[in-house]
């Protein structure tokens, strides 16, 4: 059987959705931060795909997955700090508590 | 380069030298400096203003230069000097020199201070120099800002509300102009920022009726106009003092200059048209301020509704629409300019010792602090047009240039206009007789002090420039006269 | 005559000097530099007199000499003024008039003001108001005298309030400044008016008789009148208020608070005469332009000579007697002015007026600083505080009755001869008007002696100390004007100053002398017999009519008028208003926008709850929205 370039968007469909659901849903921010992760791999298996089947002489896919997944991972760093930081001050990390910007 | 830059210049090195300092000292010398050679600059500029004048040079700007800001939208860093610029940089400058000295021994903060000091000073002489609309607008922003944390952090009384109150009311006139600007701009052909330019580039009087209005109470909300005026006594009472003379004396000229600049100049068939509406206004704000004043017991609100008087007086000779009158307009910025910095400046001193500004705790200071209430005595009559200093020679030459427009209407807008010197009489010689003369009220009055050196080289510096003014007025009205008749083919 | 100049400049230069470094000086010092300026000032007007009047005539005439002028302030193309020097026989007469006066004046304040705080304030506010008056009467347009009428008001105020720490003091420089100001507010809009519509300032060209002058305003009238009445109405406004014609004479009587010499020299002699001066100036343009006016002039004249002389026969302080006596005074210089005509005979009463305005400024000085010495022993104004005071104090008593019968016109004293050609001039305008002024004239000999017998005849008050006469420096300025009064009467007026500027021969009118003389005698003869010893009519009378009497002491109410309008109608009904109004409607308008602009802000944060998670769902739904719109269409 030839895997054809819709294997590989469903896949990333069903990815990108449970991200989705996973980020309105989820009220762990934990949680929330591997929604994202999800949605953006999701976008990378894109990426790659359509670089693949599409164009196959060019690079320009697999260099734009490698700087996402980069900057994903900064992020994540970033996203994860920023829990530490609430945990300390709030003393958990539910998404529903953390309101306070909006005074 | 052209030297008239030195006047944004010089506020951005005394900027950057105040970051660097560390102590009192430090400040005061750079501010010192820098100041006094901000005046020099003004005096120099001045002379070889005139002199250029009486070497028959006709040209409506004196050492213009201009280099492209933002070329897509012609935005040009242009300046350039008339009569009325040079008479608005000298009072500016005055008036930055004697509100550094009142400043001299300001303990919170005195670094921050200053540097928001030198900001605006950026700002207003910016404003002053440039021919350019767009550069215009943005200095007359750099100007405003300032003064809302001057007046918030180091205020008296309600200063957060009425920095809040001063700031909108004036950045909602600033909205307005913005419009008008880009009205302006693009009603003119979208060619040119230059104000020269656009005066020769007709406007559609279509566009002109709509834009005038915007433009005018734009300026107007800083030139204190009936209605849109209630910034200026509470903005006034809480400033601190270099600030509220500042602020009365030059930040509420750019107001009318800028009328008199923008509004009326680009637009002088719409101005024609509409003045009746500001004629009315304007009136208005002459006899109201008076009669607010007569009433008010604060000295900082007696003085900031007779600034609303005063300076409704500068709109109304601007409307007038005669060379005359508008002569007396620019003769009347300047002269409310200095009248009321030395106000402002002496309400502070007496602030500073009796710890009160209500006329009725205070009583009798002329023999206790003779100098401060000799000084506050000839603002007084500077104010209520004693001949010799400089508010009789603006005010008769407006109620003359005004008189020369011969319908119903403008006679008897004249007339009531007119009437406000009485009113001007009554509430200044209350004041005065209240808080100087009479029997000492409280006490503890009894120990308080004379002014300083600092204080009274400001109050000198003050007196003599409205002295001098008044006592030969002729240079500056030629000055005046002379652009005001070459920028328009009345 | 380029000295005249200095003229100006001593009495300025002596202010600024004593003004900036004086309180430096010891007040002696400071009082001898005032009075030398002034002494050197003086006799320069004296120099100037004589050259003047010793000029060739040119067509029978002085010429009109302009020896200095220039530039100050340029207007309009037409209008603009120049400071300068105009000398004519009345502003040359008015030099000498003032700096004589100012001169005994300030040698009499040496002995008066003698230890008083602000000796060297009181010098320089002297040499200011000097200067200012001087600058008034020599100016060659009327904006000029508008600059210096308005000095001269500056300086009257800063000398009533010499005293500042007395409430009343405060309370009279204040009202003094506002009623003037009040009525040089119709001056200038005179001003405005008739500069607009002659293209003018100069008074050379306004009274040169050429009616070309106002030909612009030929036919522009409003409310009935012509345009130049309208201007000179307004501009005798502005001179009733410095001369206070009834009804703006309110502030005279209060000035008086000032120091008694400073009554003298400004609100007896020279300011006061400011009015009659501008229109003596103005004269020929309000004979061609609006006689109209001219009689108004007169009636205001006739009724405020009568007022103020029925009010001095009840007031008991004796300063405030002569202020009304003065205002009387002022009315009959006016009224020769309203009746006056042009040229020759018809001229008379412009030339009584300006001679009137001599003498009464010679004689009153002297009433005045008399009342001065007089008050400085006794240290009260109350007439009921003196009484045999002439065994006391013998020089004043001889000079106040010198001034007493030159001021009832009895011959040969200068102020009869003064007030006969008046009284010649209104009895050939009219007869009836004539009657009325010979009657004001013997209410003045009445109230005069009812007031020299209340001082120096009579039963003696009580006094902590023997009262004594005033020191050298006091008695030697009243003798010189007594010697001046007497002799004044003599001077060939009409020789100098007439209305055309020929030489006019001043003649007495024998039947108005004779009737005049007599009425003065029997009017000083009633007052002998009330005042002079005890008895009791006068009381009595004051009993059958008490209505009129506490109407006439009290000046028939015109103040309490005035303190109405402006307490009751100025402050609380137009001042405190407007003050509510712009706090709580203007501002509360604005406040209001801030106010409604921050409600709508918080019901639009419901939306914004801070919750993530709703925010991306949101999202979410609204970029499928957007999506399934694209698709769809």
């Amino acid at each position: 059987m030839e895997i054809t370039m819709e294997y590989y968007l469903v896949i990333s469909t069903i990815m990108l959705f449970a991200g989705i659901y996973g980020f309105i849903t989820r009220r762990n921010m934990l949680a929330v931060l591997i929604s994202i992760e999800l949605i953006l791999n999701s976008v990378d298996i894109n990426f790659v795909a359509f670089n693949r089947f599409l164009f196959p002489g060019q690079m320009e896919g697999f260099f734009f997955t490698l700087f996402a997944i980069g900057v994903s991972a900064c992020e994540t760093a970033v996203a994860i700090a920023i829990i530490i930081n609430v945990y300390r001050n709030i003393r958990n990390i539910q998404v529903k508590n953390l309101d306070k910007l909006k005074d | 380069m052209n030297f008239l830059s030195l006047f944004v210049l010089i506020p951005v090195l005394m900027l950057c030298g105040l970051f660097m300092t560390r102590n009192m000292k430090q400040i005061r010398w750079i501010c010192a400096t820098g100041s006094s050679l901000l005046l020099i600059l003004a005096a120099v500029l001045t002379f070889m203003y005139i002199g250029e004048r009486n070497a028959g040079n006709t040209e409506a700007m004196l050492f213009t230069a201009s280099a492209v800001w933002y070329a897509p939208l012609n935005i040009h860093y242009s300046i350039g000097v008339d009569g009325i610029s040079v008479a608005m940089l000298l009072l500016s400058s005055i008036i930055v020199f004697t509100g550094t000295f009142t400043s001299w021994k300001i303990e919170t903060m005195p670094k921050e201070f200053f540097l928001w000091f030198c900001l605006l000073s950026i700002g207003v002489f910016g404003f002053f120099i440039s021919t350019d609309l767009f550069t215009m607008f943005m200095f007359y922003e750099i100007a405003l800002i300032p003064m809302y944390l001057l007046i918030g952090v180091w205020g008296t009384g309600k200063k957060e509300y009425a920095a809040m109150k001063l700031t909108l009311m004036l950045m909602g006139g600033s909205a307005l102009l913005l419009v008008g600007i880009l009205g302006i701009y693009f009603a003119s052909g979208a060619s040119t920022m230059n104000l020269l330019e656009l005066a020769e580039q007709h406007i559609p009087e279509v566009m002109q009726r709509w834009i005038f209005p915007l433009t005018f109470i734009g300026f107007g909300v800083l030139g204190a106009l009936f209605p849109f005026h209630t910034w200026s006594p509470d903005g006034h009472a809480s400033a601190p003092t270099a600030v509220s003379m500042l602020h009365a004396g030059v930040l509420m000229k750019l107001g009318g200059y800028g009328c008199f600049r923008v509004a009326i100049f680009l637009m002088p068939e719409a101005a024609k048209e509409l003045s009746w509406i500001f004629i009315l206004l304007t009136g208005i704000s002459v006899v109201y301020g008076a009669y607010s004043a007569i009433v008010q017991t604060d000295l900082k609100y007696i003085n900031a509704y007779s600034s609303v008087s005063h300076c409704g007086l500068v709109l109304f000779a601007i409307l007038m629409y005669n060379e005359t009158a508008m002569t007396g307009a620019v003769m009347q910025m300047l002269s409310h300019g200095l009248m009321t910095a030395l106000f402002f400046a002496l309400i502070g001193m007496i602030y500073g010792r009796t710890h009160t500004r209500d006329i009725r705790e205070m009583g009798g200071l002329m023999k206790i602090m003779p100098f401060l209430a000799v000084g506050y005595v000839i603002a007084g009559l500077a104010s209520l047009g004693l001949p010799g200093l400089s508010g009789f020679v603006a005010e008769m030459t407006i109620f003359v240039g005004a008189f020369q427009n011969a319908d119903v209407f403008h006679r008897v807008m004249t007339v009531i206009a007119c009437t406000s010197i009485v009113i001007t009489a009554v509430y200044i010689l209350r004041v005065v007789g209240k808080l100087l003369y009479g029997a000492v009220v409280n006490e503890h009055h009894k120990q308080l002090t004379d002014a300083v050196w600092y204080e009274r080289f400001a109050v000198i510096v003050l007196i003599i420039a409205i002295a001098g003014i008044g006592l030969a007025p002729l240079w500056v009205s030629d000055m005046i006269h002379f652009s005001v008749d070459s920028l328009w083919p009345f | 005559m380029e000295y005249t100049l200095l003229i100006l400049l001593l009495p300025m230069l002596t202010f600024i000097g004593l003004g900036l470094f004086g309180m430096k000086l010891r007040p002696a010092v400071a009082g001898c530099i005032g009075t030398l300026s002034l002494a050197v000032t003086a006799l320069l007007a004296y120099m100037t007199a004589g050259q003047y009047f010793l000029m060739p005539r040119v067509d029978g005439a002085y010429e009109k000499l302009l020896p200095y002028n220039f530039d100050w302030l340029h207007f309009t193309e037409n209008l603009q003024i120049s400071l300068g020097i105009l000398l004519d026989p009345i502003s040359v007469m008015m030099l000498v008039v003032i700096s004589t006066v100012s001169l005994m004046v300030h040698i009499y304040s040496m002995g008066y003001m003698k230890g008083e705080r602000g000796f060297q304030r009181y010098y320089a506010f002297l040499s200011l108001f000097t200067f200012s008056m001087l600058g008034l009467v020599v100016a060659p347009n009327i904006f000029q005298m508008y600059i210096f009428w308005e000095l001269v008001g500056v300086s009257s105020y800063l000398l009533i309030g010499f005293y500042y720490t007395k409430p009343e003091a405060i309370a009279a420089s204040k009202k003094a400044f506002i009623v003037t100001r009040f009525a040089d507010l119709g001056f200038l809009l005179g001003i405005l008016l008739l500069s607009f519509f002659t293209g003018t300032f100069d008074f050379e060209a306004l009274t040169s008789g050429d009616t070309s002058v106002f030909s612009g305003a030929a036919g522009v009238t409003f409310m009935g009148a012509s345009v130049m009445s309208w201007a000179l109405a307004l501009i005798f406004i502005g001179g009733a208020g410095k001369s206070a014609m009834f009804p703006l004479h309110i502030w005279l009587p209060d000035a008086m608070e000032g120091p008694t010499p400073v009554s003298a020299l400004i609100h007896a002699a020279t300011m006061v005469v400011a009015g009659v001066f501008l229109v003596a100036r103005l004269f020929p343009l309000y004979i061609i332009a609006a006689p109209e006016v001219l009689v108004g002039i007169a009636y205001v004249g006739a009724f405020t000579s009568l007022y103020a002389a029925v009010v001095a026969c009840m007031q008991t302080d004796i300063k405030r007697v002569l202020a009304f006596s003065t205002i009387s005074q002022i009315g009959f210089m006016m009224v020769a002015l309203g009746v006056s005509g042009m040229g020759g005979h018809e001229g008379t009463g412009y030339m009584a007026s300006m001679f009137h305005l001599f003498t009464h400024a010679m004689f009153k000085a002297l009433l005045f600083l008399c009342a001065g010495a007089i008050i400085h022993t006794i240290g009260s104004n109350e007439m009921s505080r003196m009484g045999g005071l002439r065994k006391y104090m013998p020089v004043t008593h001889i000079t106040f009755l010198i001034a007493c019968l030159a001021i009832a016109g009895i011959p040969p004293f200068s102020g009869f001869f003064s007030k006969d050609e008046i009284l010649s001039a209104t009895f050939s305008f009219s007869p009836v008007f004539g009657c009325f002024m010979s009657f004001v004239a013997g209410l003045t000999a009445f109230y005069m002696f009812r007031l020299y017998y209340g001082i120096f005849w009579g039963t003696p008050a009580k006094h902590e100390h023997t009262p004594h006469e005033a020191p050298k420096s006091m008695t030697i300025p009243l003798m010189i004007l007594a010697i001046i009064t007497v002799f004044a009467g003599f001077i060939p007026f009409g020789q100098f100053v007439s209305s055309d500027g020929q030489p006019y021969t001043i003649h007495l009118n024998l039947g108005v002398a004779i009737a005049s003389v007599v009425i003065a005698l029997i009017a000083i003869g009633i007052a002998t017999y009330f005042y002079k010893s005890k008895c009791d009519i006068p009381e009595r009378l004051l009993n059958m009519f008490p209505h009129f009497h506490r109407a006439a002491y009290h000046r028939f109410y015109i103040d309490e008028f005035y303190l109405f309008i402006t307490k009751r109608i100025i402050f609380n009904c137009v001042s405190r208003p407007i003050a509510w109004f712009d706090r709580h409607v203007i501002d509360g308008t604005m406040n209001g926008i801030a106010y409604v602009t921050q409600r709508a802000s918080v019901l639009i944060r419901g939306l914004q709850s801070g919750q993530v998670q709703q925010y991306a769902f949101v999202f979410l739904l609204g970029t499928l929205l957007i999506v399934l719109l694209v698709v769809l269409i």
